[in-house]
């Protein structure tokens, strides 16, 4: 029943290799140059042209806000109530950009470097570097709209440091700069749909892509609320519809996060770009039992102060104030000197789970270690740490009834955000025509390993910056024919959307779609987390399709499809999760070298770091779609480190 | 621990709702109250009874979605506390709970303890925003903030619109909801041109919403239940 073909995955056959249509001359000059080959719309077409945008976290309210402001007709959907819920509202720490006002020798090439080399080169060179070149508008912009970054006591605006780099570019507001910054995107998509330029179609999910001779041209929705199957027609569609860490069950992530839009996607012809690249963030709350239904993030910025340790004997129970100073670990600091603390987050989730697997972890089943502010308070007084940290002490408090001020954190790794998405070219466009993907659920600019502080960054510059860019483009250039509903097309695969809904109502079911969720997410945890191998993979390549076979036959859906009913739309949701996660396990198999998030054991080095294999995977893995437990096909796109070049990371 | 919950359920927007009292067992104090809500769930499902509908996602405390009234409290006895960071452990073995929606005409009942808050987004489209046009924007450190402004305006704009303000308030005024965002965009520099039509228009939409104007406990205009 697996996937898996019976040839090992070491020599797959050739491949077509992709063109992810990079333009032409120096890095520095690519946009610029991009830009002023693109083809413009006149703005009095600009209305006649109508764009679907499928979520409205920071790149779908910024991409629906800013091509509403040029003109164009723009429908966005959300699950949600309100755009405003969308999960990027959770963000904590912070947004990077080489504005270099601290003058610590910050630029360009320097955000740029940082970010190549914290994906650990296996992301586009063209995509970060101009990722790195927009950040400095992103801050302009949210300031011009009244985001509250924290500011010195001049007036100007304040930043501090992250994971993985030596400088202080990140610009914050307090621990919520997520929640800002999408309501600063949050308020300008309102205004639009005040001035009629964006529908909003708020409760309503989309269950499938319309693709019409080859282009993307509407979706498929199920309203939330009455359980209205409906159709929706477009000259194109972007979809910015976030991550799918939920595979694991346990993640940092909202709990109605979801692949379905960019699966049914795939399913419809997208290539899905390095789907094991998934990032484990270390400091999160541990889990405290088995009625857990999330794990809560504790912003990397609290690594700027924080000191992490763990006791240097074995089973060492004491409390930690007991542990003298000549018995702690304070084992980043040891281990890498010149960036302590502050490592990127897949070697701090590592080095996490590696002491804890020597049997050094604190805390009830020793998951956890320490994250320590007593050198911080003594430092820079309590005034201080509370006024730069607050509401991620009392966040900790309200959740685990402990005062932070006064005992360590105990912290543990969980997933946290996914560098894989779907395949798009410097355009955002997916292999499907019309079909733009932004934000993280495209495949990103992050490579194998995003930096802290670099997803709202990306969000927004897809959302006001590239796509307003890219989307006239192919609006002038596509000549999209006429299309309605009625189209062959939207009817298969409105039937499609009914059919699938019946199936998991019909009912006669003994399991709940939580008790799935909860199975395939510690299989993911187990086999395809924070460490990988290949009898680990192929078990799991085992496991998966008998579980999806189960929830089909065995999953038990209460009330009906026409009414609000939230079993139904979990059960939609994990019924996608369960191919995924099979493609995950294929990809991270055959994905034989550790890069970044991704580490297979069998590949590091003699300290244990992630070993790359540059001449065998220098590359992003684009799998196709061919069938429900066929294997998916291999398609390459080759990277090319012209600027950076390619090295071991050392954060020594 | 053992609890009895007494919860609103209604089928729909139209149906008329009551209360169901349900027993849970197996409650530990580590559990946060939307995951004690989840075994009460699971316990249902496995019984062939639907599941009772409420709104959640983030369960950080920072979406605005989840929200329900214990005991006629808003989000229930922890002050600064939204339910789904609100702890088992303050609650002991025995509790009888009653549990149910926000009571506001402006918020009608979607399902069980979900209601619909897009009143909110109406009153953000009248004026609850700062009109920047993306790309027309100066360098960001043009335009100064003073600390205590930015601070303030942060207080302000920390709000997430969960609904709670118009659920706690007798006359169920909007009030506070609306008077954050104004507050939030009009101490800063950015929000001065537009400072005095966004509050005649935010307050306008907020009193045709049925939200209330009233300040005061029975002076106001709003719709309380």
């Amino acid at each position: 029943m697996s996937a898996l073909p019976a040839e090992t995955h070491a020599t797959p056959k050739p491949e077509p290799v992709l063109d992810a249509r990079i333009p032409e001359g120096p890095i520095e000059q690519k946009w610029d140059r991009c830009r002023f080959e693109m083809k413009l719309v006149n703005p009095a077409n600009r209305r006649k042209h109508t764009i679907i945008i499928v979520g409205s976290g920071l790149a779908g309210a910024a991409a629906a806000a800013t091509l509403g402001e040029q003109g164009y007709h723009v429908r966005c959907f959300t699950f949600h109530d309100t755009p405003r819920r969308a999960h990027s509202i959770a963000a904590q720490g912070g947004i990077n950009a080489a504005k270099n006002y601290r003058n610590d020798g910050d630029s360009v090439s320097r955000l740029f470097k940082d970010t190549i080399k914290g994906g650990d080169f296996r992301a586009r060179e063209a995509n970060a570097y101009r990722l790195a070149q927009v950040s400095v508008d992103i801050i302009d912009q949210c300031v011009a709209q009244g985001v509250p970054f924290a500011r010195d006591y001049g007036g100007l605006l304040e930043t501090r440091s992250f994971g993985g780099v030596q400088v202080e570019r990140t610009f914050y507001a307090r621990g919520q700069t997520g929640q800002q910054l999408l309501l600063g995107a949050y308020q300008a998509l309102e205004q639009q749909i005040a001035a009629g330029t964006v529908t909003m179609h708020p409760r309503t999910e989309m269950l499938d892509l319309v693709v019409v001779d080859g282009k993307a041209r509407g979706i498929v929705t199920r309203d939330v609320q009455t359980g209205a199957i409906e159709s929706h027609v477009a000259d194109l569609v972007v979809l910015a519809t976030g991550g799918y860490s939920n595979v694991f069950h346990l993640s940092t992530n909202a709990k109605a996060s979801n692949c379905t839009a960019i699966w049914r996607a795939h399913r419809r012809g997208a290539l899905f770009g390095n789907p094991c690249f998934t990032q484990i963030h270390p400091t999160c709350i541990p889990q405290s039992g088995e009625h857990q239904s999330k794990l809560t993030l504790m912003s990397e910025s609290l690594r700027n102060d924080g000191r992490v340790w763990v006791p240097k004997k074995k089973g060492d129970t004491r409390r930690p104030g007991d542990i003298p100073e000549s018995e702690r670990d304070y084992y980043l600091e040891r281990r890498y000197p010149s960036f302590g603390n502050l490592v990127p987050r897949d070697v701090a989730s590592r080095a996490a789970k590696e002491v804890c697997d020597e049997g050094r972890g604190v805390g009830p089943g020793g998951h956890g270690v320490y994250l320590d502010f007593a050198d911080a308070i003594g430092r820079l007084g309590l005034d201080d740490v509370r006024a730069k940290y607050g509401n991620l002490f009392e966040i900790y408090e309200r959740i685990t009834g402990d005062d932070a001020y006064r005992v360590p954190m105990r912290i543990y790794p969980a997933p946290h955000y996914t560098m894989g998405g779907l395949w798009v070219d410097y355009h955002l466009m997916s292999t499907i025509p019309g079909l733009f993907v932004a934000g993280e659920a495209n495949f990103s600019d992050q490579g194998a390993n995003r930096l802290g502080a670099s997803a709202l960054m990306q969000g927004l510059s897809d959302g006001y910056f590239i796509l307003p860019a890219t989307v006239p483009d192919y609006v002038a250039t596509a000549a999209v024919d006429k299309v309605d509903a009625s189209h062959p097309a939207f009817r298969e695969a409105e039937e499609d959307v009914h059919r699938r809904t019946h199936a998991l109502l019909k009912g006669d079911g003994r399991r709940t779609v939580d008790s799935f969720h909860r199975d395939l997410g510690r299989l993911m945890w187990d086999e395809c987390g924070m460490a990988r191998s290949d009898a680990g993979l192929r078990r799991a390549l085992e496991k998966i399709p008998e579980l999806r076979q189960e929830f089909h036959e065995n999953v038990r859906v209460l009330g009906t499809g026409e009414e609000l009913n939230q079993s139904l739309e979990k059960a939609g949701r994990v019924a996608d999760f369960l191919e995924l996660a099979e493609l995950m396990c294929i990809d991270a198999l055959h994905r034989t070298e550790s890069c970044g998030g991704h580490f297979r054991i069998e590949s590091q080095t003699t300290e244990g770091e992630a070993r790359r294999d540059d001449a065998n995977f220098c590359y992003s893995a684009a799998w196709g779609w061919t069938g429900s437990g066929q294997p998916p096909t291999l398609h390459k796109e080759p990277l090319q480190f012209e600027h950076v070049h390619l090295t071991q990371r050392s954060y020594k | 621990m053992k609890l009895s919950l007494r919860i609103w359920r209604q089928k729909d927007r139209n149906a008329p709702g009551r209360f169901v009292t349900y027993p849970v067992d197996g409650v530990m104090p580590e559990m946060s109250f939307l995951e004690m809500l989840d075994v009460l769930n699971e316990d249902l499902q496995a019984r062939g009874e639907e599941p009772v509908a409420f709104e959640h996602d983030c369960r950080e405390g920072i979406c605005g979605s989840c929200g329900f009234l214990i005991d006629g409290v808003p989000h229930g006895p922890r002050r600064h506390t939204t339910v789904c960071q609100l702890h088992m452990r303050f609650f002991k073995d025995g509790d009888a709970l009653t549990l149910e929606p926000w009571r506001a005409r402006a918020f009608p009942v979607v399902r069980d303890l979900v209601v619909d808050r897009s009143a909110f987004d109406r009153i953000i489209q009248a004026g609850g925003y700062i009109t920047a046009p993306t790309g027309s924007a100066p360098d960001a450190n043009a335009i100064l903030v003073a600390k205590e402004a930015a601070d303030t305006a942060f207080d302000a704009a920390a709000c997430i619109g969960c609904g709670a303000c118009v659920a706690a308030c007798p006359n169920a005024s909007a009030m506070l909801f609306t008077a954050a965002k104004i507050n939030h965009l009009s101490v800063l520099p950015q929000g001065q041109p537009e400072r005095i039509t966004r509050v005649l228009r935010m307050v306008t939409e907020m009193e045709d919403e049925g939200l209330g104007s009233g300040p005061n406990i029975g002076g106001g205009a709003g719709v309380g239940r």
